[in-house]
């Protein structure tokens, strides 16, 4: 506790406010080294007179006209916002100040839960991250270690679950994306406080392409795929090309064919003795030498 | 006289730089090798510790001037919000508040696996001071620690959580 009194008392005139001095020099007060956030408490004061109590730090500041030798109450809306703060009591010309802290409530309120990313690829091994921070009800970081709790429902019924203790107010973990597409629910909780983010889970790559020939009218052969899937079985997104190639006499022609409906089809011409290949990104399909039938 | 002049104003600006110099608190920053989850890259080890720093020289300048508006730069949510709430207790109340810092000892202790957030902590050693119409009310030498998480915004990292208090 720092005390801060000037040498008024030097100067005779000034009789009468050292006097007023002397007794606010008496004035005493002592704060808890911690309160918690939104709590009711009452500190004790000695002395007499009035006073000036100042409460100030990042997080807030308040003046509270105060009576020498009296409790000053603060109620659950007085101090709320955690942090270090200096409570400084003003009698007369004197001046006290004393040091404390506000700390988090121990209740959660809130989680800040970020879910990165919110469209990602079947089957990614830690593909999907989640991060937890944990905050009470007046939005202060809980920094006292918490239990988390992770699920991740795909659209499918299965989940995974993962518990996290927090460190410094924050959790985090790395789960993998399900082997099926379609919506999941990404949930953290922490003392029946939760969160949820959804995370689009989409086909991953055509795993293998298989491609059939047909003749078609006009000297020419058709083409078509059968359903292009990745390799958990879900159907790749239509709009993925798929190219079609015919190597004949050292000609090589090309056709690039967005998937509709699943499948991707095209004609080219017919010659006999023409091999065609089918491939998407980096998969190759089936070959066919073109016999005319 | 013009000599005793120059000679007056070298000594001023003189002062002002050694005044300046000595009012630069003593950084210590713990090696961010181990900083989990994401590794952290050298410039972004930099940036975030200048960018901190910054946001302590911007929270004095702004209590010590009551305006809300310095925030902007270096804060963002919560930090922001209390923060200015706490100009705004102290424009109503009448009073001004300085904090400045003698040394900061910051350890960061996570980086997001997704690169989103960084949180570090500080054991930090500064002077506060609550004064009234340029009169003082009082002063601490105040030794804690504090939490911040910084977020990546356009152009540096702004602190999204600020809070102080020994754990």
């Amino acid at each position: 506790m720092k005390k801060r009194t000037p040498s008024l008392c030097a100067l005779p005139m000034l009789l009468a406010l050292c006097l007023t001095q002397l007794a606010a020099a008496q004035a005493e007060f002592r704060f808890p080294a911690t309160v918690e956030a939104g709590s009711e408490f009452s500190v004790a004061t000695s002395g007499s007179g009035e006073a000036s109590l100042y409460i100030v730090g990042p997080g807030e500041a308040l003046e509270r006209k105060v009576q020498l030798g009296e409790k000053i109450s603060f109620g659950a809306e007085d101090l709320h916002n955690a942090g270090h703060y200096v409570a400084i009591l003003i009698a007369g010309a004197s001046s006290r100040s004393v040091q404390f802290d506000v700390a988090a409530s121990s209740r959660p309120g809130a989680l800040g839960f970020l879910a990165k990313p919110s469209r990602l690829a079947v089957n990614r091994e830690n593909g999907i991250s989640g991060v937890v921070y944990i905050f009470d009800t007046f939005g202060n970081l809980e920094l006292s270690p918490r239990d988390v709790s992770f699920q991740l429902a795909d659209a499918i019924g299965g989940a995974q679950l993962r518990n996290a203790t927090s460190r410094e107010g924050v959790a985090f973990v790395q789960m993998n994306s399900a082997p099926k597409a379609g919506a999941a629910h990404f949930q953290a909780a922490v003392d029946g406080v939760h969160a949820t983010r959804v995370i689009e889970q989409v086909p991953g790559d055509p795993c293998s392409i298989r491609m059939t020939a047909r003749p078609a009218a006009g000297q020419r052969v058709r083409l078509q795929t059968d359903p292009v899937r990745d390799c958990g079985g879900n159907p790749v997104p239509d709009g993925t090309i798929v190219s079609f190639t015919e190597t004949y006499g050292g000609r090589v022609s090309t056709v690039d064919v967005p998937l509709k409906r699943g499948v991707a089809q095209t004609e080219l011409p017919a010659e006999n003795g023409a091999v065609i290949s089918a491939a998407a990104g980096v998969v190759l399909g089936n070959e066919i030498r073109w016999s005319g039938r | 006289m013009k000599i005793l002049a120059l000679l007056s104003l070298a000594g001023a600006v003189l002062a002002a730089v050694l005044l300046s110099a000595s009012a630069d608190p003593a950084v210590r920053v713990a090696p961010m090798d181990a900083v989990g989850p994401r590794s952290m890259e050298p410039q972004t080890q930099s940036s975030v510790i200048r960018d901190y720093l910054l946001a302590w020289q911007t929270l004095d300048s702004a209590l010590t001037q009551n305006r809300p508006e310095l925030l902007d730069a270096v804060f963002v949510g919560k930090a922001k919000e209390k923060l200015a709430e706490t100009i705004q207790e102290q424009q109503t109340i009448g009073i001004q508040s300085s904090y400045r810092p003698r040394s900061h000892d910051i350890k960061v202790v996570f980086y997001s696996p997704e690169g989103l957030s960084i949180q570090l902590l500080d054991e930090v050693d500064y002077d506060v001071s609550v004064s009234r119409n340029k009169q003082l009310l009082g002063s601490e030498h105040v030794r804690t620690r504090y939490v911040a998480v910084l977020s990546p915004a356009e152009t540096r990292w702004k602190v999204r959580v600020f809070q102080g208090g020994t754990p």
